[in-house]
């Protein structure tokens, strides 16, 4: 039987003087992971955008368990969004969206 | 639980209200102390509203000076002068003299190197050797990383993948620290840690270059720096009348 691949589950907190939107922030996010591991390395991340929330700046991103350091160092490494400054703080990581939900600080769900 | 240090914030002494910004940054970010780089002439009434801006959002001030010098003897002069005024001293290296100079030195807390300029960076073996026997740290300045340019970033990751193996191999602590002169600059600790392993340093050694290895520098320069340090071991625990008896 084939195993499932775990997944992991990070809230995201998006910081810039200017609104970004949810496609500016995939683009970065995208291409800064394929700058600093290659596409190779960014095809084992499994990243998926799961919710954007552009009101509260924040993000929720699904991806593979054994790639969240990668998607970490990735994210740090973010300091513009479309030539806007910005950072990119990871607020929370859990192993369900449930349990990042219940522990996310001021979440509506 | 981890207590995190950012030992070089380079807050704007020109400029409170960006430094009280920053400062509160660290603080939400989940900083437990800063150390804040000081001009060597930096006046008391400066540090004692960097402190109680530190104060005021519960998080660790400690004074730190970078000396840049251009010679072994302009060090050890900056070295005299200087030592017992800041908690945390730092040589950026930019000659192999200053470099063994400076590992050699156990009044030198941190040793860093140029990001640019990949020739400069003089830690091979020998400085290794002399930086763990003076209990030296080799500093990384995680902004410079980020921030480079896509070829000078690959030059910079592949000199700090063979000094940071180099530091393990001679027990030399690596301390990990921003380097961030804004908001946007800033990171969590965690985050930090996570770009360890674009150099491929193990999670646990990175999140100690953050935490432990940090706190033990500023511990042992507040224990030299107290009146009652006499020397390694040694300390005055009473003074004139009480030793009569």
């Amino acid at each position: 039987m084939r195993r499932m691949t775990r997944q992991r589950y990070l809230a995201i907190k998006i910081e810039s003087t200017q609104p970004i939107d949810e496609k500016e922030f995939k683009q970065t996010v995208w291409n800064t992971i394929s700058r600093l591991f290659g596409e190779y390395g960014a095809s084992k991340t499994g990243l998926v955008v799961v919710e954007y929330d552009a009101n509260k700046n924040r993000a929720i991103l699904r991806c593979a368990n054994v790639a969240t350091e990668i998607i970490r160092a990735s994210l740090t490494s973010i300091t513009e969004i479309d030539t806007k400054p910005a950072a990119v703080h990871v607020i929370r990581a859990s192993g369900t969206l449930k349990s990042l939900h219940k522990n996310l600080p001021h979440t509506n769900k | 639980m981890k207590k995190f240090y950012d030992l070089h914030l380079r807050v704007p002494l020109e400029d409170f209200g960006l430094a009280e910004r920053i400062i509160n940054r660290a603080s939400k970010l989940g900083y437990s102390g800063v150390g804040v780089p000081l001009p060597p002439h930096t006046s008391n009434e400066t540090v004692s509203k960097l402190q109680h801006l530190c104060d005021s959002v519960d998080i660790d001030f400690v004074t730190r000076a970078d000396f840049v010098p251009k010679s072994a003897n302009e060090l050890l002069m900056l070295l005299r002068r200087f030592r017992r005024k800041f908690e945390v001293i730092s040589v950026l290296c930019l000659s192999k003299a200053v470099a063994r100079q400076a590992a050699k030195d156990r009044r030198v807390d941190l040793i860093s190197f140029p990001s640019i300029d990949v020739k400069k960076r003089f830690f091979d073996a020998a400085e290794a050797e002399l930086a763990a026997n003076a209990l030296a740290s080799f500093e990384v300045d995680l902004f410079s990383i980020i921030s480079a340019s896509s070829f000078e970033r690959v030059r910079l990751l592949s000199s700090l993948r063979r000094e940071v193996a180099l530091a393990d191999k001679f027990s030399v602590p690596v301390v990990f620290s921003s380097g961030a002169s804004g908001e946007f600059s800033m990171r969590t600790p965690r985050d930090f840690a996570a770009v360890g392993l674009l150099f491929d340093m193990p999670l646990p050694r990175a999140l100690d270059a953050l935490s432990t290895n940090p706190l033990t520098i500023i511990k042992r320069n507040r224990a030299k720096l107290n009146p009652k340090f006499v020397a390694p071991g040694i300390r005055i625990i009473q003074r004139g009348k009480d030793c009569e008896e």
